[in-house]
């Protein structure tokens, strides 16, 4: 395996989900790494940021001394709204969500499967979590791709070939970005479309718990 | 016409027993009707049940209810925040207990019993922890679970004006469960910052309309963007 060094940073990860969000996009963002992608959307692509509390255009934190109490995200940081943004109640806004409004969601996770199923709301020895909107929105949205580092703390696998962690959604993940790799959900299996550069599709394969597909696998391109 | 204004906090609670289920609006930190609450924590009411999207910020508002042990039940989709210490204490130690759905369906599941609907059927949690116990359907191919209204005796809410028919407009994100909540108790209970004459309020832009609304008690202007919380905000 190469060095660790090589693995992309979280702004890396971002900056490889944003490549792939398309013009006209609705896209609901999660907590934590996905709240790092709209500063890497390519300048002039007019993509829309939903946040589940009723926030349809979320922009960028306030300018100093902009900052307003009443327009948070779901992570609970102060936002801005953009031109041509709405405000909507929970229901709607999780009638957005289910009602397949969303064109992709951009969520965290502790482990996802090779058939697509997102675990992310709750640790396997916990007996509770703090589900949210996590549920709502992976079962509704039309795309989710999954952002998380490719391996556990202790070097397992996240990427597996069947989930033992408690479920989110079922098959619901089309595509995943990690700090090594690219990697697609198909029906047929996963698929490795890009690894970062200095490591090789066997490098990724070692790290994954479930066989990829290696036969159209690029290096990712990283700025800078 | 019906008087809804209440000329004080006490009035404006005046209504609410022992054991009551509360709707209680807000999201984080924003929303929340804090006046309410502590005139609630104030009247030491006991065995409440809250529906609450979190489980409280640090001491105030929510936290502070649960802290003074007038709450019996909380159902919420959030309760494991850092700032939800309080709560976390009280769970540990067996002092309340705690229902957990996604927030799609606490908002719906409110709708539906505002609505008069005997329940819906949603995709959200089908195969997971939180579908144990719930009727499954298969519709067109495609798999529901059964989900019931949560209809509630009280909510507790927050706008941004009022007029005297108790017609609401909230402010930015701070809508949020606000007008869902209205609509799923018996007797709402709303704190706004201003009230205005009847009239004032464009009826093309009215959010929650006043048969949804019970009484209110005007808190006074607040400052624009601190959030309106006599507790401080969203910090």
């Amino acid at each position: 395996m190469s060095a660790q060094s090589n693995f992309l940073t979280r702004e890396q990860i971002a900056a490889c989900v944003a490549a792939d969000l398309e013009e006209d996009w609705l896209v609901n963002l999660g907590i934590g790494m996905p709240t790092l992608v709209p500063e890497f959307v390519p300048p002039g692509r007019d993509v829309m940021f939903h946040s589940e509390n009723g926030v349809i255009g979320m922009g960028p934190a306030p300018a100093p001394g902009e900052e307003d109490q009443d327009l948070i995200s779901a992570g609970k940081t102060l936002i801005t709204l953009v031109p041509g943004g709405a405000y909507v109640h929970h229901t709607d806004s999780f009638a957005i969500a289910r009602g397949g409004r969303l064109d992709c969601a951009v969520l965290g996770a502790f482990q996802v499967a090779a058939n697509g199923d997102l675990c992310n709301w709750r640790l396997p020895n916990q007996t509770s979590g703090s589900v949210g909107g996590a549920m709502d929105i992976a079962a509704g949205a039309k795309r989710v791709f999954v952002t998380m580092t490719h391996t556990t703390r202790d070097g397992d696998a996240k990427i597996v070939a069947e989930r033992s962690y408690p479920l989110t959604a079922g098959g619901v993940v089309t595509k995943i970005y990690t700090d090594m790799a690219v990697i697609s959900v198909t029906p047929d299996g996963l698929a490795l479309d890009a690894m970062a550069p200095g490591l090789t599709a066997e490098d990724v394969q070692a790290a994954t718990g479930a066989p990829l597909d290696m036969s159209n696998a690029a290096t990712i391109s990283v700025a800078g | 016409m019906k008087n809804k204004r209440a000329e004080t906090l006490g009035d404006a609670v005046a209504t609410i027993e022992d054991g009551a289920t509360i709707l209680l609006g807000g999201f984080g930190g924003t929303a929340v009707p804090e006046f309410l609450i502590d005139e609630v924590c104030d009247r030491g009411l006991r065995g409440l049940t809250v529906v609450s999207n979190n489980a409280g910020t640090n001491h105030s508002g929510l936290a502070r209810l649960i802290g003074e042990g007038c709450v019996a039940k909380l159902v919420c989709t959030f309760p494991w925040a850092k700032e939800s210490f309080i709560f976390k204490e009280l769970y540990d130690s067996d002092k309340i207990e705690l229902e957990i759905v996604p927030q799609g369906t606490l908002a719906e599941r409110m709708r539906t019993a505002g609505a008069g609907l005997g329940g819906f059927l949603t995709p959200t949690a089908v195969g997971t922890d939180l579908a144990e116990g719930k009727q499954e359907f298969t519709i067109d191919g495609k798999e529901y679970l059964l989900e019931l209204p949560l209809h509630a005796d009280i909510a507790l809410i927050k706008a941004h004006k009022a007029d005297p028919r108790g017609n609401l407009i909230y402010r930015k994100s701070a809508r949020n469960f606000g007008p869902i909540m209205a609509m799923a108790a018996d007797y709402t209970i709303v704190e706004v910052a201003e009230e205005v004459a009847i009239g004032d309020l464009d009826p093309e832009v009215i959010v929650t309309p006043g048969v949804f609304v019970d009484s209110y008690y005007v808190t006074g202007p607040y400052k624009l963007g601190s959030g309106g919380n006599r507790n401080g905000g969203n910090q």
